[in-house]
């Protein structure tokens, strides 16, 4: 069919029916290969998590000991002292409802929008459907550094700039396209029978919607959920545009402000960040197998 | 079977629940983009009107009245230059030596990956302080090894490849995708290479490679779309109040200049037409990526949807 293909369909044409034979051979090779894996893996995993390791460290002591010229790999004298002077000499109470407040109601909007558009685009049979989805899905790729400064025109002469309006807003048309193109995916993969059976007996799509396309979709409900919850999480951009005032601040906004502030006493900014990585990491524990179905299946998502 | 009420009950509600979506892209998506093609042609800034220019903003941009273009230009090249390489490359050898029969790969997957979930915003902290060049403790290790550690984020040479150190570490993402790419190439395959006698770097440069390639290219191309447009990296590590991507401009990367324009000189149009000048990039990076995956991507059991 095309350029590439014979030079990959080459080698596993000839030789299939023997590879039966060679299962145990390979299987032995196999083991002690991996032997050999093990040192460079570990180093490596040592290396990824060093710098979590260190900023643990560092918000364990006092500023004297940051400036040591020689840094100990444990901390002579743990303390949590970093932490209190770095939790409450800025409201991060605050900033931390703020981001979760910003990011449930955005998981909230893209989870409904994102279903209905998925289902009607995968389930309902209605004239221009396909050209509007295809239409729709320019919008896929669209980075917001293009769509940024007309946006901030736009809340602005809606006065509602400063405020969280601007950042949870777009969850709720639709919830980024990308996440209606995976829901309906799934959707699509739903037996046909199920809603037409329903459909005999009176139901309309509505009930159709929410009585048997989300609840057999809860998997792929959980992937889309988890990663928008971490993109508002995480996002800084967004928030730096469109909040100036210091009680509207999301978690990156004040650790930013933090890092203004503190400049050069690393235990307090590391204490500060510790705060921030842990909801991040929690999540990763709790939920590490949805989110790598979801980088798999989004990988676009970079 | 459906009556013509039972079809026109289904069609509206079809409208309905697209609603959303037709109405945000309107909003968020066509009205905007159209109005920073607008934009892009007039002088406006925060709270006044604009002024059609022409393409006076793009003009001025490439003859040099405003060096800090073809800083960031540069900045931003060299970023993806480094990055795209050494992140596929990293990741890559990292999903090959996870696809191998070992012991805890869970665990040594979790490890590798747990960098990506962490806010970037808090990472840039972690590693300011890692390389900072008199206590951090980078400088510390090259200093006990008897040498002069450079001074990473705060020289001009360094800072771009400083931040390109970190995405190395940010590799996750891709390691994964490899990861399932790996781990669908068929098994007989590699049988057939030790039939014939080959070893592990044959099965590597004759199987692994052919049979991944679209994985790389796929890597590749959304590297560039994502370097392009990284700005959290130096918006944290090497900007405050008064500048942006210092020092002297050499880590003031692409989207970084942007919101200086927009949002520090309250330049709207200006910015505007350097937003426009990067989605060209990218969606001619895109167009590339459609194109050249229907040649080159082969699937086993067919073409996927």
């Amino acid at each position: 069919m095309t350029m590439g293909q014979p030079a990959l369909r080459r080698p596993d044409e000839p030789v299939t029916p023997v590879s039966v034979n060679v299962r145990n051979p390979r299987r032995s090779r196999r083991g002690r290969a991996a032997w050999f894996v093990y040192p460079p893996l570990v180093l490596l995993a040592a290396v990824f998590l060093f710098p979590f390791y260190w900023m643990v460290k560092t918000s364990l002591v006092d500023l004297g000991s940051i400036f040591e010229p020689t840094p100990r790999l444990l901390p002579a004298h743990p303390n949590l002292d970093s932490f209190v002077t770095a939790l409450t000499m800025f409201p991060f109470g605050r900033f931390f409802l703020n981001s979760l407040l910003v990011a449930v109601l955005t998981v909230a909007g893209t989870l409904l929008t994102a279903s209905m558009c998925a289902f009607s685009f995968s389930r309902l049979r209605w004239r221009w459907r396909n050209r509007v989805f295809s239409v729709v899905l320019t919008g896929m790729m669209l980075p917001f550094f293009v769509v940024m400064i007309p946006q901030f025109i736009m809340w602005r002469t809606l006065h509602l700039t400063d405020g969280f309006t601007p950042l949870i807003a777009p969850a709720w048309f639709g919830g980024g396209v990308f996440n209606i193109f995976l829901l309906r995916q799934f959707f699509l993969g739903i037996p046909r029978d199920l809603d037409e059976a329903a459909t005999m007996d009176g139901a309309g799509p509505a009930r159709v919607f929410f009585q048997i396309i989300l609840p057999l979709s809860k998997p792929a409900l959980i992937v889309v959920g988890l990663l928008t919850f971490l993109a508002s999480w995480n996002d800084y951009l967004a928030p730096l545009i469109f909040i100036t005032s210091e009680e509207k601040y999301t978690l990156m906004l004040g650790l930013n402000m933090f890092l203004g502030g503190y400049t050069a006493q690393w235990n307090y900014l590391m204490a500060a960040t510790c705060a921030i990585v842990l909801p991040s990491v929690i999540i990763f524990l709790v939920a590490q197998k949805y989110l790598m179905e979801g980088i798999v299946m989004t990988g676009l998502k970079g | 079977m459906p009556t013509s009420s039972v079809q026109r009950r289904e069609a509206t509600a079809g409208w309905i629940f697209a609603a959303p979506v037709i109405l945000g892209w309107i909003i968020f998506v066509a009205g905007p983009v159209l109005v920073t093609l607008l934009l892009a042609l007039t002088d406006y800034s925060v709270g006044g009107s604009p002024r059609y220019l022409g393409l006076e903003n793009f003009r001025k941009f490439f003859t040099s009245a405003d060096e800090s273009f073809f800083a960031s230009v540069r900045a931003t090249a060299l970023y993806g230059m480094l990055s795209v390489p050494a992140c596929v490359a990293v990741s890559f050898g990292l999903a090959l030596l996870l696809n191998t029969k070992i012991r805890l790969r869970g665990l040594f997957r979790a490890a590798l990956f747990l960098p990506v979930i962490i806010p970037l915003a808090a990472s840039s902290v972690i590693w300011m302080w890692l390389f900072q060049p008199d206590f951090g403790v980078v400088n510390f290790v090259i200093r006990a090894l008897g040498m002069r550690g450079p001074q990473w984020l705060a020289s001009e040479t360094t800072v771009i490849p400083t931040m390109v150190l970190m995405n190395v570490w940010l590799t996750g993402n891709s390691m994964v995708i490899f990861l399932a790419a790996l781990q669908g190439v068929p098994r007989h395959l590699y049988e057939a290479v030790e039939i014939d006698g080959g070893n592990s770097l044959h099965k590597l440069v004759y199987i692994t490679l052919p049979m991944v390639s679209p994985t790389i290219f796929f890597a590749i191309i959304t590297g560039f779309i994502t370097a392009l447009q990284a700005f959290v990296q130096p918006a944290i590590m090497t900007s405050d109040a008064y500048h942006a991507g210092g020092p002297n401009n050499s880590s003031l990367l692409y989207v970084l200049f942007i919101y200086r324009e927009a949002f520090r000189f309250s330049k709207l149009g200006s910015a505007s037409a350097a937003a426009v000048l990067l989605f060209a990039v990218i969606a001619g990076l895109t167009w590339m990526f459609f194109r050249f995956s229907r040649s080159l991507v082969y699937y086993e059991g067919g073409e996927r949807t």
